[in-house]
């Protein structure tokens, strides 16, 4: 149990640092940083506090904490996926029709110099 | 630069991706059967010399910037075509399926008819148009799937030769399907109360290049396609619902 809980607090940090450095680099918008960062700290809380692990597992109702704290890491990351399923999907969107306004553009300016040149 | 020509101005569209084995005789034998009839060929990011060919055929060119997919392809004909205020817009596959010469009777068809789309079809009065056995099976289950949804037979509904009038082009310049489009497009249309017809065409095997189907694709094909003809449906009766009420039938076209 306690190993589990060393093992997530582990992670959580140095996902936190992951994402601070990335934000500070601009790989990453902060925007998009702050999912990750809620997950990492509310990871880091539960994996830290036994009695808020504790809560959480009589609030979903199973008995055993590392169980639920698996559980909630799963959610929590899922969400996040979705989440940006979401964002690259609109992104998608708005680049075909960028593409397509470009490639729209570009034939009328060849058309405009061709006109000039005859 | 194509302009509309004419009360019934009509341009062939053509969507190709690396096809410079075949692009330049489609285009010819375009210009052959319509010779005053625009040919737009949209190159969806090739890396051969099909720009080349097709401009050296006598067609004019919209080049993507980068690679789209079939439906972002085709959309950026429509987009097009609708801007520049065509009437009437005939696809044509670029790697060389379809008989141009059938490209006269489908636009007879379209004015005829008055209907917003007219298909190129394999499989009314079946010609001896070879398909393979995998897409012949995915025809016959997209048959039945969409023969409830569509409210009559449609015989080939992945054909990529396809007519349509400005109405349809309004519809599909704003909205349509960007990946395997055909299929999906045929629900957009119905559930906008729009009419379609086949017209029997004959289909040669392709002459060039190689076809991207694997059974892994065709398993991934149908289950997008199904998803999204499903999604379209949902999508609209939602709208008319709200449209109309619970007990109300739809009056015309939907949004």
């Amino acid at each position: 149990m306690q190993h589990l809980l060393n093992i997530t607090a582990a992670t959580s940090v140095l996902l936190l640092i992951l994402v601070l450095v990335s934000v500070r680099r601009a790989h990453i918008r902060v925007e998009y940083s702050v999912s990750w960062l809620v997950a990492a700290v509310a990871l880091l809380a539960l994996s830290r506090s036994s009695s808020l692990l504790r809560a959480a597992a009589r609030l979903v109702g199973i008995s055993s904490a590392p169980l639920v704290l698996l559980l909630i890491a799963a959610a929590v990351f899922l969400l996040i996926f979705f989440r940006f399923s979401v964002i690259v999907s609109h992104l998608r969107e708005d680049n075909i029709a960028l593409a397509q306004r470009v490639a729209i553009l570009e034939y009328h300016i060849q058309g405009l110099r061709e006109h000039a040149n005859s | 630069m194509i302009r509309p020509q004419g009360a019934n101005s009509l341009l062939i569209l053509v969507p190709a991706l690396n096809e410079e084995g075949a692009i330049g005789q489609v285009v010819r034998s375009i210009k052959h059967s319509m010779p005053d009839t625009p040919v737009l060929v949209v190159d969806d990011g090739s890396v051969d010399s099909t720009v080349y060919q097709a401009r050296a055929a006598g067609a004019e060119v919209l080049q993507l910037p980068h690679h789209l997919g079939l439906g972002g392809c085709v959309q950026a004909g429509y987009k097009l075509a609708f801007e520049l205020g065509f009437e009437y817009v005939i696809r044509i596959d670029g790697d060389g399926q379809h008989d141009a010469r059938d490209i006269p009777r489908l636009f007879e068809r379209l004015l005829a008819s008055g209907c917003e789309m007219v298909i190129g079809s394999r499989f009314v009065n079946y010609n001896g148009s070879e398909t393979s056995v995998l897409r012949s099976l995915g025809i016959r289950f997209f048959r039945l799937v969409l023969r409830p949804i569509l409210g009559k037979e449609v015989h080939d509904p992945t054909s990529g030769f396809v007519g349509v009038n400005r109405k349809a082009l309004g519809v599909f310049s704003r909205s349509f399907p960007l990946e395997y489009p055909e299929i999906e497009a045929l629900v957009v249309l119905q559930r906008r109360r729009f009419r379609f017809e086949e017209i029997p065409c004959k289909m040669w095997p392709r002459k060039t290049g190689r076809s991207s189907i694997t059974p892994l694709k065709s398993i991934y094909y149908i289950t997008h396609v199904l998803l999204g003809v499903f999604v379209n449906v949902l999508k609209y009766e939602r709208r008319l619902h709200r449209q109309h009420g619970p007990a109300g039938a739809p009056s015309g076209p939907g949004d």
